[in-house]
């Protein structure tokens, strides 16, 4: 039996703004044991009366050392992300437990192609993957599809602009397209995963992330394209309790 | 307790006794799961008990709908720390599917249609811990809630409950199911915290 996950001291370092409502927060976590794109972490918040709540979220790199990031996206009326988002400086502490979940991860050393789809803030594990990629110095093509409101609700959108050998970063936005857009806005179709994806015969192991209705409707139209259940692995962001 | 994080007021629950160790409420009902959403259609659906002995025991899906069925209103927790209360559901006890079923095996493995599996002593699943059901809330079962028809064992967290479960394998020895080898822990009872390996 393994060793049990401890909760361990986590101190706010470095804190940048991604959209409005969505901030990267770095963390210093002395002894993190390291952890696979794609792992979230359980955050715990105590009060000064002892009350304590914690949630789930996605770490958005890989470790660098001791340092681990997340990106948290504001859940109005939310118990836990309005705290981290708005309340929390630099210097204060939290406490995090993890890394947790080895299904939907990605492996540098894969050789199998990889499709990305991500809804709204589902890119943070996706995006975990895309810097595992870049840091193995991997050279698995990989494509990403990213669902986005408009372009003002992207996360990383500098960092994805950077031109990548082997990445290719497709946009398609459901509300409002930034001017010289050729896509129609609207949810994501079969033609955007046939034309921005990589085809089923490739054989790609596809990972979807975002919020149940975005996962449920991807998923499925990759089984339509002909996708393997078993190369299709959805993590699942409901917009619940925060 | 642990280290207080500063400015940080929370919420308290007039109702936090029904709430295992760091859960929280929801009103709603969110979805996880790590695949695709298998579609089954009645026709095509069976439900099935192995043994040891390997015998099979198999249900299709008229004769699971005239077994006697129960209406549990149960507390349900995910790992994932949301808690939801009073969830009514709709289906048969596995005290009525075991009525016929002779083994001594004390592990039974789930499997579900889309290849899920998870595993647990076999006496969590009788004497009115579990369900097979096909109705939440008053409607058939939706199929990313695990509908045609799910497994639910309330009592421990919630990816014990098999979604589109299909049937159970009666085993002499633990076999680990799909979250249960993928840092989860092997049997799950929320009130003890047993989230992850090792908890």
């Amino acid at each position: 039996m393994r060793r049990r996950l401890e909760w361990r001291a986590a101190e706010l370092v470095k804190i940048v703004d991604e959209t409005g409502t969505a901030r990267t927060l770095r963390f210093r976590v002395p002894g993190w044991p390291g952890h696979l794109a794609g792992q979230h972490v359980d955050v715990r918040l105590t009060a000064e009366d002892g009350y304590s709540t914690r949630r789930s979220y996605s770490l958005a790199a890989p470790a660098d050392g001791d340092l681990v990031e997340l990106t948290v996206e504001t859940v109005p009326d939310g118990e836990v992300s309005p705290y981290l988002n708005e309340v929390m400086e630099i210097g204060d502490q939290v406490e995090l437990r993890g890394p947790v979940g080895g299904w939907f991860v990605w492996r540098p050393a894969s050789e199998s192609r990889v499709l990305l789809v991500a809804g709204g803030s589902g890119i943070v594990p996706l995006m975990s993957m895309i810097r595992a990629r870049r840091r193995a110095g991997s050279r698995v093509p990989f494509s990403l599809l990213y669902s986005v409101r408009d372009a003002e609700r992207r996360y990383y959108a500098d960092e994805l602009a950077v031109p990548e050998p082997g990445l290719d970063v497709t946009y398609l936005y459901t509300r409002q397209a930034p001017p010289g857009s050729s896509r129609a806005v609207g949810r994501i179709m079969l033609d955007d995963l046939a034309a921005g994806g990589r085809p089923a015969v490739a054989e790609p192991d596809c990972y979807v992330c975002g919020p149940t209705g975005f996962v449920e409707a991807s998923a499925d139209l990759l089984l339509t394209l002909g996708h393997a259940p078993e190369r299709i692995r959805t993590e699942r962001f409901g917009p619940t309790g925060g | 307790m642990g280290i207080i994080s500063r400015g940080f007021q929370g919420r308290r629950r007039a109702d936090g006794d029904r709430l295992p160790p760091g859960q929280y409420l929801v009103e709603d009902f969110p979805v996880l799961s790590a695949g695709p959403t298998p579609r089954v259609p009645h026709d095509r659906w069976e439900f099935t008990i192995d043994t040891e002995a390997g015998q099979t025991h198999r249900w299709s899906w008229q004769e699971f709908m005239a077994l006697p069925s129960q209406r549990p209103t149960v507390d349900i927790h995910c790992v994932t720390e949301w808690s939801k209360l009073d969830t009514t559901w709709e289906g048969v006890s596995l005290d009525v599917f075991f009525e016929d079923v002779e083994t001594a095996a004390e592990y039974a493995l789930v499997h579900s249609y889309g290849g899920y599996t998870t595993n647990l002593p076999l006496e969590d699943l009788l004497d009115g811990k579990a369900w097979i059901v096909h109705r939440f809330d008053g409607e058939d079962l939706e199929p990313r809630h695990g509908g045609p028809a799910r497994l639910i064992v309330p009592h421990l967290y919630f990816w014990k409950s098999a979604k589109w479960v299909r049937g159970i394998r009666l085993l002499n020895e633990d076999w680990p199911g799909f979250w249960e080898t993928a840092g989860y822990h092997n049997y799950g009872d929320p009130w003890r915290e047993q989230r992850y390996e090792g908890d």
